[in-house]
């Protein structure tokens, strides 16, 4: 479904993706791990155009990104949970929700747009009393709670979230992560996660993928992740301050 | 020598930067531009913007001309009053409101009140990622957020020019025949008899300008906006010193072509 090839990508002196190979099959749910900096973020962002790469081709459904064409067609078959949820704080929460639906291609009906924004709000938990809310008048966990309603309104086929558990506390953290894999099997969404936290792999991933110093160090299940064999991947998943990664980059 | 070569260098990457810095800014501009004129258009964020840019803005453009009108006839009275030419209080607080300080203080106030709000706002929506949220909900931030502001500056400001000229005309008015013992219908007589299309013209075009420059540096920065709270300070402070600078220059530019001899 997507696949990254030779994908480089330089910011000033700093390479952060240095030869990215990388595949995630339709359907199922792939995370990538990997210390702070390592380019993760930027891997995602190379797949929707929102950082251009050096050099590498990405495809999609075998179709090269960089090739042209409708992108806002392209744009409609994803969804995107940010680290920081992202909410435009001038909107309502359901005007956030339903963005897609009141504007452009996908665009409905007002009433209609609202109902499916209350629907999926209601999907991640969240009841029609937040609706008419502005994001800041939300919580941390709600506003991610809404992000993520937000990447499905639109029923997308591939869903991209970044860091969805970072700044929550555990039981939010156990919240999200259920429903990111609800979400995931229901819809049968491709899904790219990134993620620190190794108890979000453990409850989203089919694969995963570790990606170091702008390589994917190793990729596989994540029931063989433990029994992987690498020194990187084993320092990383059990959060050791020895090992082969420098803990100070 | 090398000292000197340092020099020159250091001079000359300092002009290219600036140059290329012109060039992204008039590059911005006309995308802003051509946004404008192809759908698809987001009409509640012009009428917002217009707002915010408009309505919003007419108190603080009134208290200026007021204050500015009053301000100049008392100077032009007490300058007058050394050669004996108080009588033309009117007609100078005229041209010098119309022509010149009315753009020039609404322009220097729409950039401290909607260039420093347009920059904050938008390079807030940049390092929250909210402009990267944008894209992806296939909406051209361009198109959503730029060009309806620049759209709104360009329609508001010219009118809020108009306004702020009238008012401080009123102004000067106002202490003319008040402290200065003018007689009030003489004072609006001498004003419209004296004023010329062309200065009214002048004004609303300086209005335009100063408008899309105002709007188109505040976006111009939110866009160019580093990270985090430094990265948002440094945008609104940068979008209205280039705003300030830009309309002032502008303003000699336009003032030239107007009433060159």
């Amino acid at each position: 479904m997507i696949r990254f090839e030779d994908v480089h990508k330089t910011f000033g002196t700093n390479a952060v993706l240095r030869g990215l190979n990388l595949e995630v099959d339709k359907g199922t749910s792939m995370v990538i791990i990997g210390g702070s900096g390592t380019g993760k973020s930027v891997a995602l962002k190379c797949v929707l155009g929102l950082v251009t790469p050096d050099s590498g081709r990405i495809y999609v459904d075998g179709q090269d990104t960089a090739s042209g064409g409708d992108r806002d067609a392209f744009l409609a078959r994803f969804g995107m949970l940010f680290q920081g949820a992202a909410l435009f704080d001038s909107l309502p929460v359901w005007q956030n929700v339903a963005f897609r639906l009141l504007r452009g291609a996908l665009k409905r009906p007002k009433a209609e747009a609202r109902e499916i924004a209350v629907e999926k709000l209601r999907r991640v938990g969240l009841g029609p009393e937040v609706a008419d809310r502005f994001p800041a008048e939300l919580s941390g966990g709600m506003q991610k709670r809404v992000g993520l309603a937000r990447a499905i309104a639109a029923d997308p086929e591939v869903i991209f979230f970044d860091e969805p558990t970072t700044g929550l506390d555990p039981i939010m953290s156990g919240v999200i992560n259920d429903l990111i894999r609800e979400i995931v099997v229901e819809m049968g969404a491709t899904a790219v996660t990134i993620t620190h936290d190794m108890s979000s792999v453990r409850a989203i991933a089919d694969n995963v993928a570790m990606l170091h110093a702008g390589k994917i160090r190793w990729t596989g299940p994540v029931a063989q992740m433990d029994a992987s064999g690498d020194p990187y991947l084993d320092q990383f998943i059990h959060g050791r301050a020895e090992g082969p990664i420098d803990p100070v980059r | 020598m090398s000292v000197i070569a340092h020099l020159l260098a250091g001079i000359g990457r300092r002009v290219l930067a600036a140059l290329a810095t012109i060039g992204r800014v008039v590059l911005f501009t006309a995308r802003a531009f051509s946004h404008m004129l192809r759908p698809p258009f987001y009409g509640r964020e012009l009428l917002n913007a217009l707002l915010h840019i408009g309505w919003l803005s007419l108190p603080v453009v009134g208290m200026t001309a007021i204050f500015t009108g009053a301000a100049l006839a008392l100077q032009i009275y007490a300058g007058g009053s050394r050669f004996d030419a108080q009588a033309v209080v009117p007609q100078i607080v005229a041209l010098g409101i119309v022509r010149e300080l009315g753009p020039v203080l609404v322009g220097l106030m729409i950039a401290a009140r909607v260039t420093s709000s347009i920059a904050a706002e938008i390079a807030t929506m940049k390092v929250t990622e909210q402009i990267d949220a944008l894209t992806t909900l296939s909406t051209h931030p361009m198109k959503y957020l730029v060009a309806p502001r620049v759209l709104a500056a360009l329609i508001c400001v010219p009118l809020l020019v108009g306004l702020g000229d009238i008012i401080g005309i009123l102004g000067g008015y106002t202490v003319a025949v008040n402290n200065l013992d003018f007689n009030g219908a003489v004072y609006i007589r001498n004003t419209v008899d004296f004023l010329e299309p062309l200065d009214v013209i002048s004004s609303l075009v300086k209005g335009a300008v100063f408008g899309v420059i105002a709007a188109t540096m505040g976006c111009y920065a939110g866009m160019q906006s580093g990270r985090g709270a430094q990265g948002v300070g440094r945008a609104t402070k940068s979008s209205v010193e280039a705003a300030s600078v830009l309309i002032l220059a502008a303003n000699v530019a336009l003032t030239g072509a107007f009433f060159s001899i």
